[in-house]
């Protein structure tokens, strides 16, 4: 047999295998602890010991997504289920009156999470790129300075925050919360995309003023392309942040620009212990952060070494 | 110390043969170099024989002793890989003994070592300093005093030079050979640029597309080469091509040329058809009264010698004449060659015909 | 094509002193190489003469313009990099369109095409022209970029070591092929390196930079065969010039500190008896490393010498170079 000495073994390989897979399944578990929760019942959602295959229904999802009202056997015969929810509705012995506040504050989650992080990268890339390129005065300070931002945790100034956004007229609007979260992300933004940008070596855009193009220009069509591994990079832990943020959601916002973290756990409230609802609110929840970091998963491989490994 | 030998030594990457079953033998205290362009198959010999690598068949012998299968920590050899390659967390002292702790041996006993290393690399002065603030050049002989320090049987190097300016590999380059003529250690050497392998080696290896070329002292390679890719790859400029059909007799001492007749040494071979006349630049002599003529295209002047080009009716050439003589761009010249240093390919298959000035070097293959 | 002057050029990072009032004349159609080690301040006047940096004090001229307050763009010149020149995202074509397509230009797409056609056949790589940028081997980017300074009319071409990350072959080719492209294009070229070998074989004119200052500027024969300085004989000749104390030959003018002798200098078989050290055959030639009372010497002999390490040979100077204590050249 022929090997390479500097390859693993098959052995080897079959050790490393068998730990990545058993270190996954835990990962996932309560992944798929709260997607199975979402397809159950209520009754079966607690029941006890708990079942690991039990009928699949999507009572959860309708309850998130609806207001109903409990009806008397009369008034369900009077209003014949007309559509697919209105028939798990009436199962229940309920009947829709009208939507839910979910959509509504899952929409503002999403306003305010990809508003703040586009914000934060283009804000954060221009600055980067000015710390990277630029004679500052006071550089190293005021990126110290930059950074310090983060040095406590952002709730510890909530009560400043939130007198400042009362007089400003910012409480409980999306412009409010997205310059919130901005503020907060910049830091980390501008500190990894200054990392990213000092690793494209200068000769690059030194050719292109050379070449006949403006300093704007020759960030646009040369620097931006190169840094978009850094930028995307940037862009998911800041969406993260941003749509995650539970604390500052509370205090901030009420009725109008409320983001879903705080609304998932009133779900709960409304008629009884309803875990499939919650559940089904947290899995819709994930699923613009899942599909935003598996659009740019090839670059965010790249980047999370931070631009080590790159020639 | 230790000779090595090489026999019939093949390597498969799955359908790619990257060594096409090779034999040659490395004499003990010798300084050998595997020379050829990049994907030759000289790296994966090298590793061959370090035990990094396992060959498909054949085998190697260290020291008389078959190793074709054994693991590299068995064969007792260093290799000194890109030669920057140090621990960056441990000054010079501890990355020299780094190798003579992993074989147990005393502090004591390490330490003794470690001084003796570095009295002969001139590294006494910095045993101490951190390795993160050395110049290339400490670097590289911490490198090596890492490698000599375990006294293995052989050393393998692998392109240590490649990565640093002209300048400093030159100075790299001297000291690597001024240090083997003082330890006498085996060492096997790879390499593609092929100065480096003329300058350091007492034997080099010419390999092309995972086959030897040719097997020999450096001044025989150079002055007479097996095939014509060694005749190309070796010497700056390369040697000039000369393609003709015609025929060189058994025992025939010229050729014809165009009109011209060529005096080449007496031929061993009887061959006819497509056949190529190599020549070397610094045996074409500018002589007005030479019935073979060229065109002068340029010249590059280089302070002792000039480098002519030329344009004749079977190609072109390069000629190294002394830098005093005049030569004028798109002047005619003629063109003599010196004839006892003349060797003619056979175009079909690039193969040197012997003849009576090399056959004693061709002749062991 | 143009003319690039210098006048008194002073640059300073920080505290160290880059340039040293640095005059220089580069002619129409030259090509001039500047030659030094790492440090001497090679790049730092290319940089200046691009307006990538401003000088400290002094000026650039082009083609008699003063470049005081003129643009990188503006000045409408071409910079081949050492390295990094070549755009990783995009494909050969987009880089060599690059220059092209840029706002003072904006060329018609139907000349780029043409423009980089024609470029593409010169330096062999038309069927790489749709690759990706890094695709490619070390050689094929440095003609790519080599290529990008080519499809446009450039005033002068500026080039920064753009030879010295290729291996020993391809150098060789590339230098003929930049010799042949200024023959043809008419072009004035600013070529910095530190390889003698590139400086001799393509310079009209070589500038010899030592820590900023210029110290000699003249065509490569000048220099090599009459150096003004240890400095400038030291740059040029392989093997390296051997310099020795004054009075180890005996006789010597007045004030020499230093004797200095290259190969061709250096008469065999007659004179003072030297050891051989070591013979370094190269194959075109023969490398002798002599110690002549205890000094080291390096000279060339006959290919095929018999001398052997041990042998003894007679060594006489012939028509030496001396230089004072301060290393300027006496005679």
């Amino acid at each position: 047999m022929s090997f390479s000495v500097t390859e693993p073994s098959p052995v080897q390989k079959w050790i490393a295998g068998t730990l990545v897979v058993v270190y996954a399944l835990i990962t996932i578990l309560p992944l798929v602890w709260i997607i199975s929760t979402s397809f159950k019942s209520q009754n079966d959602a607690i029941a006890y010991p708990p079942e690991l295959v039990s009928p699949v229904t999507l009572e959860g999802y309708v309850n998130l997504f609806s207001t109903r009202t409990r009806a008397s056997a009369e008034d369900l015969a009077a209003n014949p289920p007309e559509t697919w929810y209105d028939e798990i509705a009436a199962e229940r012995g309920t009947i829709i009156v009208g939507p839910s506040r979910f959509g509504e504050r899952f929409l503002n989650s999403v306003i305010i999470g990809f508003g703040s992080t586009f914000l934060s990268v283009f804000l954060g890339t221009l600055a980067a790129y000015a710390f990277s390129r630029y004679k500052i005065p006071l550089k190293d300070d005021l990126l110290f300075f930059i950074l310090s931002t983060r040095m406590m945790p952002p709730i510890a100034v909530a009560i400043p925050i939130f007198l400042m956004f009362r007089g400003l007229g910012l409480s409980d609007t999306h412009a409010g919360m997205i310059l919130l979260y901005t503020a907060v992300n910049l830091s980390l933004s501008v500190w990894l995309l200054k990392g990213f940008i000092d690793e494209i070596p200068r000769e690059y855009e030194e050719a292109a003023l050379i070449d006949g193009y403006t300093r704007l220009q020759a960030f646009i069509k040369v620097v931006l392309p190169q840094a978009a591994t850094g930028i995307a990079s940037t862009a998911i832990f800041c969406l993260i942040f941003a749509w995650n943020e539970y604390a500052f959601a509370v205090l901030l916002t009420s009725g109008n620009a409320q983001t879903a973290p705080p609304f998932i756990p009133t779900i709960i409230g409304v008629g009884g212990q309803d875990w499939p609802a919650v559940a089904a609110g947290a899995t819709i929840f994930l699923v613009p952060v899942m599909v935003f970091t598996i659009l740019l998963r090839k670059h965010l491989l790249r980047g999370i070494t931070f631009g080590a490994v790159r020639k | 110390m230790a000779q090595i030998r090489i026999q019939n030594v093949r390597k498969e990457f799955g359908s790619f043969t990257a060594v096409a079953s090779s034999s040659f033998t490395i004499e003990d205290g010798e300084f050998f170099m595997l020379l050829g362009p990049s994907g030759c198959g000289k790296t994966t010999t090298l590793r061959m024989m370090a035990g990094l690598d396992l060959p498909t068949s054949g085998q190697i012998f260290i020291d008389g002793e078959e190793v074709g299968q054994k693991r590299a920590r068995a064969r007792d050899i260093a290799f000194v890989f890109q030669m920057f390659a140090l621990y960056p967390h441990m000054n010079v002292r501890r990355n020299i003994s780094y190798p003579l702790f992993s074989q147990g041996m005393s502090r004591a006993e390490a330490r003794a070592k470690v001084g003796e290393v570095a009295e002969i690399l001139g590294i006494t002065h910095i045993l101490d300093r951190p390795v993160g603030g050395l110049s290339g050049g400490d670097r590289q002989r911490v490198a090596l005093g890492r490698a000599i320090v375990r006294d293995p049987k052989a050393f393998f190097m692998d392109e240590p030079l490649g990565a640093l300016d002209a300048e400093f590999r030159e100075r790299m380059a001297e000291e690597l050979r001024a240090l083997h003529d003082r330890m006498r250690a085996t060492t096997v050497y790879v390499t593609h640029d092929q100065l480096e392998a003329m300058q350091m080696g007492d034997k080099i290896v010419v390999m092309n597309h995972g086959v030897v070329e040719q097997f020999g002292a450096p001044q025989d390679i150079y002055d007479w080469p097996a095939t014509r890719f060694v005749a190309a790859f070796i010497g700056a400029p390369a040697m000039n091509f000369l393609d003709f059909e015609g025929t060189v007799g058994r025992g025939a001492t010229s050729l014809r040329l165009g009109d011209a007749e060529i005096a080449i040494p007496m031929s061993r071979d009887g061959r006819a058809g497509a056949l190529t006349l190599g020549v070397r630049p610094e045996h074409i002599h500018l002589d007005p009264d030479a019935a073979y003529r060229g065109e002068v295209v340029a010249v590059e002047y280089m302070g002792t010698t000039q480098i002519v080009s030329l344009r004749t009716a079977h190609g072109a050439l390069k000629a190294r004449v002394p830098a005093g003589q005049r030569v004028a761009v798109g002047a005619s010249v003629g063109l003599r060659f010196d004839a006892r240093t003349l060797t003619v390919f056979d175009a079909a298959n690039g193969r040197a015909l012997i003849s009576a000035a090399n056959e004693k070097v061709l002749s062991h293959g | 094509m143009a003319e690039i002057v210098l006048d008194g050029v002073t640059k300073r990072f920080g505290d160290t002193l880059a340039l040293d009032a640095v005059s220089m004349r580069v002619p129409d159609g030259a090509f001039v190489v500047l030659l030094g080690p790492t440090g001497a301040g090679k790049t730092t006047i290319l940089r200046l003469v691009s307006g990538l940096d401003a000088p400290d004090a002094g000026t650039v001229l082009i083609d008699g313009q003063p470049m005081a307050s003129v643009t990188p763009a503006e000045r409408n010149l071409a910079m081949v990099f050492q390295q990094y020149s070549l755009y990783p995202h995009m494909s050969v074509r987009e880089n060599l369109a690059f220059p092209l397509k840029s706002p003072r230009l904006k060329t018609p797409p139907d000349q780029i095409a043409a423009k980089i056609a024609a470029v593409a056949e010169v330096l062999q790589i038309s069927h790489k022209l749709d690759n990706k940028a890094t695709a490619l081997s070390g050689g094929e980017m440095q003609r790519v970029s080599i290529g990008r300074a080519l499809v446009r009319r450039p005033v002068a071409y500026l080039m920064d070591e753009p030879l010295s990350s290729l291996d020993a072959k391809l150098r060789t080719d590339l230098r003929v092929e930049l010799k042949a492209i200024q023959a043809e294009t008419g072009g004035t070229f600013l070529y910095v390196t530190h390889d003698q070998i590139e400086a001799m074989t393509m310079a009209t004119h070589i500038g010899v930079l030592d820590q900023g200052r210029l110290v000699q500027f003249g065509s490569p024969r000048e220099i090599y065969e009459n150096p003004v300085s240890l400095y400038a004989a030291s740059r040029l000749g392989q093997p390296r010039i051997n310099i020795l104390p004054a009075a180890v030959f005996g006789a010597h003018p007045a004030g020499a500190a230093s004797i200095g002798l290259r190969p061709e200098q250096i008469v065999q078989g007659e004179g003072a008896d030297s050891l051989v050290k070591r013979v370094e055959r190269l194959g075109d030639q023969t490398r002798l490393h002599l110690s002549y009372r205890a000094h080291d010497i390096v000279t060339v002999t006959d290919a095929h010498t018999g001398l052997t390490a041990g042998d003894i040979v007679k060594i006489r100077p012939e028509k030496p170079y001396y230089f004072d204590a301060d290393g300027a050249r006496l005679a």
